[in-house]
């Protein structure tokens, strides 16, 4: 298991490194210089000011330079200063931000995996009925659905016509002044529309997995073995089938994080809430490469973390991985 | 399976039939094309065209789906807004396609530090969370309907490389690649004749399956404004205007969303009917 982990997160360096490599490649591919918006903002700077704040960030010199220079701050968790107005370091922004992303996604996450697996099973076992014929066609509409339209209906029907829930931001305006409990209640009212967008958004895809790899067990030898045993059904299903079809579930939950994460730009635009997703729009709508720079590698970053988890996951429930080729 | 016989054909298309979703979603991409050659003939006004005294009128017999904050007729906006769609949809699955095969086919063939180096390249790839990337790249680049094919094709192909990867070194195996070998086929002969046609049936699934997603990827970018640029009607850019005015005109999100539902539906109902057609597998 030792060496399993150990092997696995050597392998993350090289990773890590052509993340950066990547980021650095996209920033510096565009035409035009970082600075380029920052001094256009004040036209009076003149070529001399230019020259300073290109030393400032160091563009005077070599790319592979700036590069190697980038990557020791970045060792360092230093991303620079954002571009922004308010100047503030770059790691400081996304300090802040993560955890509220990180947190809808975690809540999303479970929830999605509560609905998605009974659905699956439900439907492999129930192959070919009318209720597998339902949750299939369920299953191909919302992997059709645009999320942000399905938001935009919610927050219409929800919001707008029966004035129910608030449909933007995560606290209404004063709510410092309630209690904890009605300060409590009161973020729910504000999440219950947007985690149930990102669940409904990637539930499709889950279930349907789900239904294929029971699917695959079902077929099995030792699924027979265990009903040609006596067993009765539901324990040759949830207790011999359920767990080898879940294997394959791990493996996808470490797919489907850089789409999660990156759905948080769309959620968190419509919704208003302060997460990392909108910060990364905002960034990209100014132009704050240190900003963008930061957010495409701690993104990356946590996707590789997420993989990571994923793997021993699997290899804790899977001895053949643990002990075979890798 | 060799697309190239008939025999191919015949089979195919005996399952093909009994799929009546699949079938459906044939017709309706077939419809969809039919509507975007054909978009200015069937649009009753202008996409383009502003009346200020027709401002956010609701969906009635003289504008089926309303009219917009500047008076456009949005029945005719979002017709033509099958046409960018369809065109970004197939652009950009072309190029992803074009990426994705040249890795894969040079990584599964020639093996070795090559196809480590790439293989390597495409998980970095694809650690990126993908809408981060494309967001990047697009706002560095001045968004513009040209800069957005490129970057979804630039940022999809990952998973058609793997996909041709895994076919180009199961068909290199086999009798015939060998046979093809020994009477002195060079490479290039060996990869275009004999392994590419071989590979083209999941290659195929793949694009038609890509389609709905690229589609998908240009709405949500248009929504967000970086995608394509008004005054150019497309579905995504009109759902931004549906988001402004959300309390007043329900009509201008309901109906470009819907087309984008019925459009993306329509094309991963064909690519399940063709893969399951494909698959003998599959055949009970």
């Amino acid at each position: 298991m030792i060496t399993y982990l150990a092997k696995r997160i050597l392998m993350l360096i090289p990773l890590l490194f052509g993340i950066t490599l990547i980021t650095f490649a996209v920033i510096h591919l565009a035409p035009g210089e970082p600075v380029d918006m920052q001094i256009s903002m004040s036209p009076k700077v003149s070529a001399e000011a230019r020259q300073r704040i290109r030393e400032f960030y160091g563009l005077d010199k070599p790319l592979h330079v700036q590069y190697v220079q980038w990557l020791g701050r970045m060792a360092r968790l230093d991303f620079g200063r954002s571009f922004a107005p308010d100047n503030r370091p770059v790691t400081d922004k996304i300090a802040e931000r993560i955890p509220i992303t990180l947190s809808l996604n975690i809540v999303a996450l479970i929830l999605e995996f509560g609905l998605a697996l009974p659905i699956g099973i439900l439907a492999a076992v129930r192959r070919d009925t009318l209720l597998d014929k339902g949750i299939t066609v369920f299953v191909f509409v919302g992997f059709a659905v645009p999320t942000f339209w399905l938001a935009l209906l919610l927050m219409y029907f929800f919001g707008v016509k029966l004035g129910w829930l608030p449909i933007s931001g995560i606290h209404s305006l004063g709510s410092d002044r309630l209690g904890p409990a009605a300060w409590f209640l009161d973020m729910m009212k504000h999440l219950v529309l947007p985690i149930g967008v990102m669940t409904f958004g990637s539930l499709a895809g889950l279930s349907r997995y789900m239904r294929s790899s029971m699917l695959e067990v079902i077929r099995q030898d030792y699924i027979t073995t265990a009903r040609a045993k006596g067993l009765p059904e539901r324990t040759v299903i949830l207790r011999h089938a359920l767990r080898n079809a879940l294997l394959p579930v791990i493996t996808f939950l470490g797919f489907s994080l850089p789409g999660l994460i990156g759905g948080s730009v769309i959620f968190e635009t419509i919704f208003a809430i302060p997460g990392m997703g909108q910060l990364f729009y905002q960034g990209v709508m100014m132009r704050d490469y240190p900003l963008i720079m930061g957010i495409l590698v701690i993104g990356a970053f946590l996707t590789l973390i997420g993989n990571l988890l994923a793997d021993i996951c699997y290899s804790i429930a899977d001895p053949r991985i643990r002990h075979g080729r890798t | 399976m060799d697309f190239r016989s008939s025999y191919f054909y015949s089979v195919f298309w005996k399952s093909f039939r009994r799929n009546r979703f699949a079938l459906a979603g044939g017709v309706v991409v077939a419809v969809l094309f039919a509507v975007s050659l054909l978009a200015p003939i069937i649009t009753p006004r202008d996409p383009a065209a502003i009346n200020a005294y027709q401002v956010l009128l609701p969906p009635s017999a003289s504008h089926w789906m309303g009219t917009d904050e500047l008076g456009r007729d949005v029945f005719s906006r979002v017709i033509f807004g099958t046409r960018i769609s369809l065109y970004v949809g197939f652009v950009a699955v072309g190029i992803a396609m074009a990426i994705g095969t040249l890795v894969g086919l040079v990584s599964g063939f020639y093996g070795g530090w090559f196809d480590s180096i790439l293989m390597r390249f495409v998980d970095i790839m694809l650690c990126f969370p993908t809408f981060f990337l494309i967001l990047a790249m697009i706002a560095l680049l001045e968004p513009s309907i040209w800069i957005i094919m490129l970057v979804i094709g630039v940022t999809s192909w990952m998973g058609v490389a793997r996909l041709v990867r895994a076919e180009v070194l199961s068909i290199k195996e086999r009798d015939y690649i060998m046979a093809a070998r020994s009477i002195g086929a060079s490479d290039i002969r060996i990869i275009f004749r004999h392994i590419l046609p071989n590979a083209a049936a999941p290659m195929l699934v793949a694009a038609t399956l890509g389609v709905g997603g690229a589609i998908l990827t240009e709405s949500a970018l248009s929504f967000l404004g970086i995608g394509v640029q008004p005054p150019t009607p497309s579905w995504g850019n009109i759902l931004t205007s549906g988001k402004d005015y959300l309390e007043f005109a329900w009509w201008l999100s309901l109906f470009p969303g819907l087309a984008i539902l019925v459009t993306v539906l329509a094309y991963n109902l064909l690519g399940e009917g063709i893969r399951d057609a494909l698959d003998p597998r599959l055949h009970r």
